[in-house]
This record gives structure tokens, C-alpha cells and sequence, in this order.
């Protein structure tokens, strides 16, 4: 296309190349501009704040002082801002777009938790601060312990754990206190094949050996299996359900009954709890412990590592075991219990404080603001999004197990033999799609596995823009058009990283080059 | 010297009552650029199926379990600068460790060079 001066707007037949310059003198193309590490803009000899000169003081750390500069880069304002700005852009968010890896790294954070998130009572306050003047605070937290009791019908909850796997960390522990006050000795945790890395790393900082417990066809924990590995030195089996493949686990109350009979106790997994969230209260399937992640179920921001919050839910033979602190009413209000009674048999504390406050505000913002029946529709919208993209593509990709899914639905490489594209380069292609790839080579169990999970947001419109990217992809590479892959991303700000030379020889220190 | 392999991907060679271990060249290839390995110490002892070494690729984690229980006499250092070794030469420099056997009957039911060959061509 040209414009009214003859000039090209479209930037695929724009070319620079009559001055021999695919490059720019700055780095940056066009308004995409290339960011350098804040060190590199900034000087050690500028500073963007106006300090006052240190006076005299008494040196109190024993001749101990910082001789040498400690170089930190000194940038002013605009500086700053344009540099965490520029980052910003170009990070892909779920602010920009759909985001196939699902609630495992984000799903939509409704603005309304940030305004409540904000609000002065809730954002200045500080957990050493008197109990009589943070008494608001501290309903948030028994409003948000009833209403996860509520919704996964348990009796009693641990608000205290910062993540899902601090949440297991708690669980297992609660479950190991339990066992030893029974006087038993038990060695061995179960988990499925497809279990999340965190539950046989939980066990065993618990101290205790993994099982592995096989896969049926349909994607399920092998019954026959499970029930085959049950007896005296089996502590519990962590399960995750909806499990790791994007199925439920039909037999859940059968494995429930089977490792109670056993003597051990059940935990899940409660990862995918976005999925039944008022639908199935895990209460009922016989679960002993299961930690919530807010910031999954409950769209708290998170994303790269944090904050989470991992509140777990105990059954009734657990409950007597969770850690403090915890909120009781009180004569005079809400009071927060600190310190272990001597005639408790609680474990101990795994927190200083109470847990992710302000993620606990956002989650119960996101509660309220739904409602017990909005919640239901969650995981009904969430589970007919995966849904309407698995059946939309799987007369192309091949879907490992057969459907329904629930949240989230896996492929794997079967569609792709033959065409010399592998997992790898499909997703690399999503990227010039403007799609950030979907989870890819997990869960472990299927060969070149690619997981969807589109989250309950997505509206038909944005699903089927990704289905048809994903369907052009497809026919791409069916098509024998290799280069479209192996070269991607082509659009990306970089092309191809090599991820193998970031592992083997990891660069984690910037140093000033002389 | 005979060579045995598991279903599990891995060799062991057999050299007298010592084996040298290491994963099959199907493995490798099936994991990826491979960017950690750690092997067990030397002078530890396993049973055969536990755990006795993880391999790291771009792609996954796995655990290699032990295809024959023994006492540990040798590991190989050179993995330690270059898990790309087992990339490049899987079933010869790329090899694991050595162990000293402590049941040679525990070799029944591996497969020989032919009947993995048969194994791996019913997998793809």
C-alpha cells in the first residue's frame, strides 16, 4: 500500500535496504526501542535525588564500614521512568492479550481488587501495630477463612502459608504431626506421574521417599496401581484434581476411601481449584488438606514468582495441627492466637506475620464482588473456554486424552510428525502471532505436550483469533513450510535465544565491561 | 564386554562384575540439549529402580533410575564441565558411572543391543 505522497505503509514491502542498513545507528526499530540494564544508562557519579551530606556520626559497626563505592547507577527521573516504561512494553501481558499458559502464571485481575486493595485502612497498616486498631484487617482475614471454608467444605484453615507450594509445605507437615502423635512411623508419600515438581519436592523436605504412581490411558491415576502401592508405610498421596492433564479425577472418592483405609491421609493439590470452584467442594471427595492459590482461583496479580498465597484448608483430623497465627473472636473483637498453648498439638509457625495481606484483600474482593454463584459460572466459563478450544482444534492437533476437559486441555506433538517442526519451534511461531506460547513439555507424561488453559475471560471473539492462528500454524507446518518455524520468531524484538548456552553457562552477574 | 539396555533408556557394559552406566542415544535425543547432570557419589551403593541421577535438558527433569544395584566406583568428572558429552556421545564418552555389581542375576530381563532396537522401533 502505498499513501497520497507514494510512500509504503505496510511494513512487510517497506524496505530500508537502499542505503544497505538493516540496522539502526540507536538499536531501536522504529518505536520499538531497544532497552539497555539500568547500569548502563545510569552513572555512578549522578545522582536523581537531592541527599543531604551525611554529617558526623559515630561509627557503630565496629571499624566494619564500606570503604569502596558501591557503584550503584544514579539516573533522574524521567531516566527512571522511561526505563521501567520501556521494560513494561516490552513484557507481553495479560493486559495486552490472551494468555494461553492460563492462571499458572496469570489470569485477569479485576481492577476492582486493586481499588479495595488501596483503600488507606487496609494498605497503611502494619502487623505489629496494637490488635484494637487493625480489628478491620482482621475480619478481611475471617471473612476470607469462611469463605474458603464455604466453598471447599472444611472445617478449619491455615491463612498463614505464601504460596501454593509454602501451602503444601503446611499441609504436609500438619499430616506428618499427625502420624506422629498417632505414634506411627510412615516413609512414603504417593503422587501420580503427572504431579506438579512441588509435591514430590514437599515431601521430601518432609523427609519422606516418593512414589510414583502410573497413568491409565485416559490420562487418570491407575487404580489398580495406587491401591497395589497402599499399606502400613504410605504417609498420604498427593493428588492434584482436576490433575496436571486437564481431566477430573472420576475415581477421587475411591482413592480417598482407599488411602483412609490405609491409614494415610489425602492431599490435594489444589492448583486447579479455578476449575470447580463452586461446583465440588473437595471437603466432600474426602480430602484431608489442600492449599487454594489465590492467585489462581481467586485472581490475585501474580506472575514470575510472586506474591502468592497459599492458605490450606484442614479436615477435621488435621485441623488440631495447623500453625499460627490464626484470628478468633474475641471478648472484645477479633484477636490473633501467636503463641502455641502448651496442651496444643499445633506445629509450629511458618510465617513472621499472617500471610499475603493484600492478597488476601484482592481475593475476597474477588469473592464478594461474585458472589457464590458468580464463582460457579467461573468454573463453568472457565472449563467451556478449554472446551470450545480443544474441539476447534482437534480435528488439526491431537488432543492426548479425550474430552471433556475441564480448565485446561493438552496436546501433544503427534499432529506435528513428519513435518520437522517440534514443539519448540510451533510455540517460537505463536510468538510472531503475537501470542505468548502456551505451557509446553508439561505435564511430562505426553511427548511434546502443549497445554492450553485460556482462563474463564477470554470472550468467544478472542478465542477464536487464537484458534485461527493456531489453525494457520498448523496448516503451515502440514504444508511443509519448515523455515516459518525453525526461523522463528521473525517479529520478535530478538529471534532465536539460545536457551541451551543460558543454562549451561548462566551470565547472573552483571559486571561493568572496562 | 557385553552391552545391556533398559526400557528406561539407559546401558550398562559389562566388564567382568563391574558395569559402566549411561542413557541411550534415544534418550538424548528425546530430551534435548541436555544442561545438567548430576551422578551419584562415588562409593554410594543402590538398589536397582531407585533413583541414582537426574538429567537436566532445556526440555525437563527426569530421574535415572538405577537398571542394576551396586556400589558406585567411578563417576564421570568430565559431565560436570559438559552435559553436552551426552548430546554428542551418549552410549560411549557420555557414560555416567561405574559401578560395582551387586547381583549379576539382576541383568535378566534387560535387553541386548537387537532386542532394544526391536524396543525403541515400536515406540516411534
Amino acid at each position: 500500500m502505498l499513501n497520497k505522497q507514494g510512500r509504503q505503509t505496510d511494513i512487510a514491502t517497506a524496505s530500508r535496504l537502499s542505503a544497505g542498513a538493516t540496522t539502526t545507528h540507536s538499536g531501536n526499530k522504529g518505536l520499538e526501542q531497544d532497552e539497555l540494564l539500568i547500569y548502563e544508562i545510569g552513572d555512578t557519579q549522578r545522582c536523581g535525588v537531592d541527599l543531604e551530606e551525611v554529617g558526623e556520626f559515630e561509627d557503630r559497626l565496629g571499624g566494619i564500614t564500606r570503604d569502596n563505592e558501591i557503584g550503584l547507577a544514579g539516573l533522574s527521573e524521567p531516566e527512571t521512568m522511561r526505563h521501567y516504561t520501556r521494560l513494561s512494553r516490552k513484557n507481553y501481558a495479560i493486559d495486552m492479550g490472551l494468555y494461553p499458559l492460563g492462571s499458572c502464571t496469570m489470569k485477569h485481575n479485576p481492577r476492582l481488587n486493586e481499588k479495595v486493595a488501596r483503600l488507606p485502612g487496609l494498605s497503611d497498616i502494619h502487623p505489629l501495630q496494637p490488635i484494637s486498631t487493625v480489628q478491620g484487617a482482621l475480619e478481611v482475614m475471617d471473612m476470607l477463612a469462611h469463605w474458603l471454608k464455604t466453598l471447599t467444605g472444611m472445617p478449619a484453615v491455615a491463612m498463614s502459608p505464601k504460596a501454593g507450594a509454602h501451602g503444601e509445605l503446611c499441609g504436609l507437615m500438619a499430616i506428618r504431626s499427625a502420624l506422629d502423635k498417632r505414634g506411627e512411623n510412615r516413609s512414603i508419600v504417593l503422587a501420580p506421574e503427572s504431579a506438579h515438581g512441588t509435591n514430590p519436592a514437599t515431601a521430601t523436605l518432609c523427609g519422606y521417599k516418593v512414589k510414583s504412581i502410573p497413568a491409565t490411558e485416559d490420562g487418570r491415576v491407575d487404580l489398580v496401581a495406587l491401591k497395589a502401592a497402599l499399606g502400613p508405610d504410605v504417609a498420604a498421596i498427593m493428588l492434584t484434581n482436576p490433575n496436571t492433564c486437564g481431566l477430573f479425577e472420576r475415581d477421587v472418592i475411591e482413592i480417598a476411601d482407599a488411602v483412609h483405609e490405609a491409614g494415610g491421609y489425602f492431599y490435594c493439590d489444589g492448583a486447579n481449584f479455578n476449575a470447580i470452584v463452586g461446583k465440588v467442594r473437595p471437603g466432600d471427595l474426602g480430602v484431608d488438606a489442600m492449599h487454594i492459590n489465590l492467585h489462581k482461583t481467586f485472581s490475585t496479580p501474580h506472575g514470575g514468582g510472586g506474591p502468592g498465597a497459599g492458605p490450606v484448608v484442614l479436615s477435621e483430623a488435621l485441623a488440631p495441627f495447623a500453625p499460627v497465627p490464626y484470628v478468633i473472636h474475641g471478648e472484645e473483637g477479633f484477636e490473633l492466637v501467636e503463641h502455641i498453648a502448651e496442651d496444643s498439638d499445633s506445629f509450629g509457625r511458618m510465617t513472621a506475620f499472617h500471610g499475603q495481606m493484600g492478597m488476601n484483600i484482592r481475593a475476597l474482593a474477588f469473592m464478594m464482588s461474585h458472589g457464590a454463584d458468580g464463582l460457579a459460572r467461573v468454573a463453568e466459563d472457565s472449563v467451556l473456554n478449554a472446551n470450545y478450544i480443544m474441539a476447534s482444534l482437534e480435528d488439526v492437533m491431537t488432543v492426548s486424552y479425550p474430552g471433556p476437559c475441564m480448565h485446561e486441555c493438552l496436546f501433544d506433538d503427534r499432529f506435528l510428525a513428519g513435518t520437522g517442526v517440534a514443539t519448540l519451534d510451533f510455540a517460537k511461531a505463536m510468538i510472531d502471532e503475537g501470542y505468548h506460547p502456551m505451557t509446553m513439555y508439561f505435564p511430562l507424561v505426553v511427548q511434546g505436550a502443549m497445554l492450553i488453559e485460556p482462563t474463564e475471560s477470554e470472550s468467544k471473539q478472542s478465542l477464536d483469533q487464537f484458534i485461527g492462528s493456531l489453525r494457520h500454524l498448523v496448516a503451515e507446518a502440514k504444508a511443509g513450510n519448515k523455515d516459518l518455524f525453525s526461523g522463528a520468531p521473525y517479529f520478535a524484538p530478538l529471534r532465536r535465544l539460545d536457551e541451551t548456552l543460558a543454562a549451561r553457562k548462566p551470565v547472573l552477574r552483571w559486571r561493568k565491561s572496562e | 564386554m557385553t552391552t545391556y539396555y533398559s526400557e528406561e533408556h539407559e546401558w550398562v557394559t559389562i566388564e567382568g562384575n563391574n558395569g559402566t552406566v549411561g542413557i541411550t542415544n534415544y534418550a538424548q535425543n528425546a530430551l534435548g540439549d541436555i544442561v545438567f547432570i548430576e551422578v551419584p557419589e562415588v562409593g554410594s551403593s543402590h538398589a536397582k529402580g531407585d533413583e541414582v541421577a537426574v538429567v537436566e535438558s532445556v526440555k525437563a527433569a527426569s530421574e535415572i533410575f538405577a537398571l542394576i544395584g551396586g556400589e558406585v566406583t567411578a563417576i564421570n568428572e568430565a559431565l560436570e564441565e559438559d552435559p553436552a558429552l551426552v548430546n554428542a556421545q551418549a552410549e560411549t564418552d557420555g557414560w555416567f558411572y561405574k559401578v560395582a555389581l551387586s547381583n549379576v542375576q539382576e541383568l535378566e530381563g534387560l535387553m541386548d543391543a537387537d532386542g532394544y532396537k526391536a524396543f525403541i522401533a515400536t515406540l516411534d
